[in-house]
């Protein structure tokens, strides 16, 4: 029978706000453990929380760059459990009026089809403390360093239907919303996790199936797999006339496997209801106009312009809108070089990512300024550099030798054009070589690049090659 | 000196007839004498007191000093005070020193009363008679046997045997009121969001909210000016201008309508009490009110529904207790679980446990709809009935308790009498209303207490009415014997 798998996901996002969702206390990553955890994060008898009203810009910020709706008076709930990592013994969340519902993602399938993901809400909480089983003699250590931390909870329609369109729609959210400057994504510190609803159907049914919920995975490559994994469990275990239970499981990359968690948390009753301590949150036409006015281009929006007004492929506009930082540093050095938008997205894409591929680095990271880049490509547009050697003159502004004129003046690199000069070498090489000019004439065409190349080698690849390669057909061809 | 009231106390201190620091002292040996018998304050402050009260008579003589300063005071243990423990009457906290002030501990601290100590109360205000606390019960001053009511009994009792001029007290379904009336004091509950509940701890989120206990209404106008005010720390406070409450006092009550609910005057009302409400009503009728006779529609649902909302909000609120990071924690315990159910079990009181069980029920999936939900559309249908009374009558007169004080261990054993106790109080806290009770009279020796509800944010002519009663009364000077407290240990 053939299978088909269902997908929806949950991803938490740690909101880019200076101090904690409840509380006046800084968010920063990698403090000692319990120092960033303050009366209200530890819930001494009698504090009340605050909300943090950059956490509502932030969202509504979201809200927009999805196009969803933003509830004008979404309600805070607790959500009550006991664990020792939650000091109050409920968290506060958003239940049953989210503050951003009905949005959505498009995502770029590897057909090259283009489709939309439903996202059915996105709501405010703030984060657990975290529990430390190692280290501790049997015993348990508590950091509440991150307890009240602010999250976006954003859950999808069960839209996808591919491991693959899974992590498509991953990365995109990923990238949003580090386009969108309300988190910065940093999936080692946790600030961005998923957790995957994963159901399997025979195709055609039209009916979910029992699913399950992966919890906590923190990579796209885990995601993927453990996806896939799932579903096969899944079919596996209905074609062998089992049943699916629904359950939370873990993935277990090492052992390349899903596990049921502990029954017992399933046992819980949440008992949500609104939180007498706060109000509802109401979000002024002020705050949406702000959060709109914060909004940047959108990648969408971007690839287009990229695409119909600087006349790039579809395929390079992907690449430079993948992060805002590569597009605002693609448009940089573009400016240098207005018109010829090819040249700089071919030495973004090519020397560029290459060079920070190799040396593991970011774009905002990059030894090669997009100012200084824009440098370069202008000595490239205005002839003063062949590509061969702009590569060269690429090579030492990223080691740190300077901006590009001042390398081309030090290391003599300024490209011949000087027709005499070019001819000069042309009519040397041949006379040096009577019998490719006789295999030339005699019909061997491709032997013609043999002469490009000594003239370069011997002008020490400073040369036009075009002008050469027009000298030399006009020396050889009369 | 005990017999002043807090104006005739502050005359006294700014013209040097005592010193602060004199009062501080003879109140620490008053208390010494009829403590022991009353067990109203349970954690004496006695240094911290007299540091405070040297920084008053330095104010004083520096001419730096308002109404409040010097004056000294009992708070309820459910206010947070720095270095102080603070156990809401729980084992649970019987170890737990609150690392910060309250702000109602800090805007009575700011205008430069002297707290003496804590005072006893209810396990976290859960109660009508204040039996149910770790540290034992309250007794009240008019008769050793009875119960001075609760929660906020160790305040009213402290205050009516003159051991302060002035306590703090929480109220959430009556407990600043009933207590007030039992020991024949005056108390106020404020509008929901007046007072900030920021370091108190808390028992139900949304009826919670802390006010004065003092002998008259122009003391409680004192301190409730200085309490009152918008807190950003608590987002439930409401951001609006404190009036002037004292200088408010004084106007006439000619022409007054106070509406009489007849749902409160029915049955379950100790005919003696009664009697005593109706002499009453006849001093404010020479006083020139007029009398209405109105309904309140949906008295019956006001018991129930309390039932449902604050049991449901504590069961939440009491979560944090969970003998982790401070407050009591069972001895070496074998797993989480374990340190869970024995700390909790071990930590809590009867009542907490009962109220934190039918909480829980109350908001678990299957029945949060039938009872959570359905007891908040109850709650706006009992507020509307105060709005719709509101449009024909300025106030609402009625008894604070349907009887004068009980005998200790009279309702322990049977909760849903002792809930009953609050009939005529809970629907204040429901609709968010401010009220008052002041004492209206005696029966059989005991203290009866008269309240009047007042629309939201009416603080000021509850306060200016009880005043004008207390001009030509004066039940609220009324003390108990003090001999048969000392000798009552």
């Amino acid at each position: 029978m053939a299978w088909e798998t269902v997908i929806g996901l949950e991803v938490h996002v740690q909101l880019a706000t200076r101090t904690k969702l409840f509380s006046p206390v800084s968010t920063a990553y990698g403090a000692e453990p319990n120092t960033q955890a303050g009366m209200i994060d530890l819930a001494m008898p009698g504090v009340l929380p605050v909300l943090n009203q950059r956490a509502v810009e932030l969202a509504a910020r979201f809200a927009l760059a999805i196009g969803a709706e933003i509830d004008r008076h979404s309600v805070f709930a607790r959500k009550n459990y006991f664990y020792p990592d939650l000091p109050k013994g409920y968290q506060i969340s958003q239940y049953e009026r989210p503050i951003v519902q009905q949005g959505h993602l498009d995502i770029l399938l590897e057909s090259g089809e283009i489709k939309r993901i439903g996202v059915t809400r996105a709501h405010l909480e703030e984060d657990a403390g975290k529990s430390l089983h190692e280290d501790f003699h049997g015993l348990t250590g508590v950091d509440l360093n991150r307890a009240g931390t602010p999250l976006l909870e954003i859950v999808s329609e069960p839209d996808m239907r591919s491991a693959a369109e899974a992590v498509a729609y991953m990365k995109k959210l990923h990238s949003l919303v580090r386009y969108i400057g309300i988190s910065d994504g940093n999936m080692q510190e946790g600030s961005f996790r998923c957790d995957a609803n994963v159901s399997v159907r025979p195709l055609g049914e039209t009916r979910l199936g029992t699913r399950t919920e992966l919890k906590n995975i923190n990579s796209f490559r885990f995601v993927e797999r453990a996806i896939i994994i799932e579903a096969e469990r899944q079919i596996d275990l209905l074609e062998g006339g089992g049943q699916v239970i629904q359950q939370t499981r873990l993935f277990d990359p090492d052992a390349d496997e899903t596990r049921p968690m502990r029954t017992k948390e399933e046992a819980n009753d949440y008992r949500y209801f609104p939180d007498p301590d706060l109000l509802p949150v109401t979000v002024s036409d002020a705050v949406i106009e702000a959060a709109r006015a914060a909004l940047p281009e959108l990648p969408e929006a971007r690839r287009s312009r990229f695409v119909e007004a600087l006349g790039l492929s579809a395929y390079d506009a992907d690449v430079l809108t993948e992060s805002r930082a590569l597009a605002d540093y693609f448009e940089t050095a573009l400016a240098a070089v207005p018109g010829d938008a090819k040249l700089a997205a071919n030495w973004v894409m090519g020397e560029v990512l290459a060079g920070l591929n190799r040396a593991a680095l970011e774009i905002n990271a990059c030894p090669v300024s997009a100012e200084a880049l824009g440098g370069l490509l202008r000595r490239i547009q205005d002839g003063t550099l062949s590509g061969k050697l702009a590569k060269t003159v690429f090579e030492a502004i990223w080691d740190g030798e300077g901006d590009a004129d001042t390398i081309i003046d030090v290391r003599g690199l300024r490209q011949v054009t000087d027709e005499g000069a070019i001819l000069a070498l042309v009519e040397q090489v041949v006379n040096e070589h009577p019998e490719q000019v006789a295999q030339y004439q005699g019909g061997a065409q491709k032997v013609l690049g043999f002469f490009v190349g000594q003239v370069m080698k011997l002008s020490k690849g400073k040369a036009n090659p075009g002008q050469v390669n027009a000298l030399l057909r006009k020396r050889l061809d009369s | 000196m005990f017999d002043l009231s807090l104006t005739e106390t502050a005359a006294a201190l700014r013209a040097r007839t005592f010193s602060s620091e004199e009062l501080t002292r003879e109140s620490f040996q008053r208390i010494a004498r009829l403590n022991p018998a009353l067990n109203a304050m349970i954690t004496p402050a006695e240094e911290s007191a007299l540091a405070a009260a040297r920084a008053a008579d330095a104010r004083i003589a520096a001419g730096d000093a308002v109404a409040l300063t010097g004056i000294p005071l009992l708070h309820k243990d459910i206010f947070c005070t720095r270095g102080l423990r603070t156990s809401c009457g729980s084992r649970m906290l019987d170890n737990f020193i609150a690392p910060y002030d309250a702000t109602v501990v800090t805007r009575l601290a700011e205008a430069g009363m002297v707290t003496l100590g804590k005072a006893n109360m209810d396990e976290f205000a859960m109660g009508s008679s204040n039996e149910t606390s770790f540290y034992g019960p309250v007794k009240n001053p008019w008769d050793l046997e009875r119960v001075p009511g609760g929660s906020s009994g160790g305040s009213a009792a402290a205050v009516a045997a003159g051991l302060v001029p002035a306590a703090t007290g929480t109220d959430t379904g009556g407990s600043i009121r009933q207590p007030a009336a039992l020991c024949g004091i005056t108390g106020l509950k404020p509008t929901y969001g007046r007072v900030s509940r920021w370091g108190m701890i808390a028992f139900a989120s949304s009826l919670d909210q802390a006010g004065p206990m003092a002998r008259s209404a122009a003391d409680a106008a004192l301190l409730l000016q200085a309490m009152a005010g918008f807190d950003p720390r608590d987002s439930t406070s409401v951001d609006q201008p404190v009036p002037d409450y004292f200088s408010g006092l004084g106007q006439a009550l000619r022409g007054l309508r106070v509406g009489l609910p007849k749902e409160y005057f029915g049955e379950g009302l100790d005919p003696a009490v009664a009697r005593v409400l109706e002499g009453a009503i006849e001093e404010y009728r020479r006083l020139g009110v007029e009398f209405v006779e109105i309904s309140l529609p949906n008295s019956g649902l006001v018991v129930p529904v309390y039932y449902v909302v604050a049991p449901a909000e504590c069961s939440s609120n009491l979560s944090r207790f969970d003998g982790v990071r401070y407050g009591y924690r069972a001895d070496s315990p074998v797993d989480l679980e374990d340190l869970y159910t024995r700390s909790r079990g071990e930590g809590f009181g009867a009542e907490v446990k009962r109220r934190i069980m039918t909480g829980t029920y109350a908001l678990s999936a299957g029945y949060y709809d039938a009872y959570y939900l359905k007891a908040q559309q109850l709650r706006r249908l009992i507020r509307d009935d105060f709005q719709r009374v509101f449009e024909d009558v300025d106030l609402i007169a009625s008894p604070t308790a349907p009887s004068t004080a009980f005998r200790l261990g009279e309702k322990q054993q049977d909760p849903v009498a002792m809930y009953l106790s609050d009939i005529y109080t809970i629907a204040a806290n429901l609709a968010g209303l401010p009220a008052l009770s002041h004492p209206a009279g005696f029966a059989d020796g005991l203290p009866v207490g008269l309240q009047l509800i007042g629309p939201h944010f009416d603080e000021g002519r509850l306060l200016n009415v009880a005043h004008a009663y207390q001009q030509v009364t004066d039940w609220h000077l009324r003390r108990p014997p003090e001999t048969a407290i000392a000798d009552g240990v």
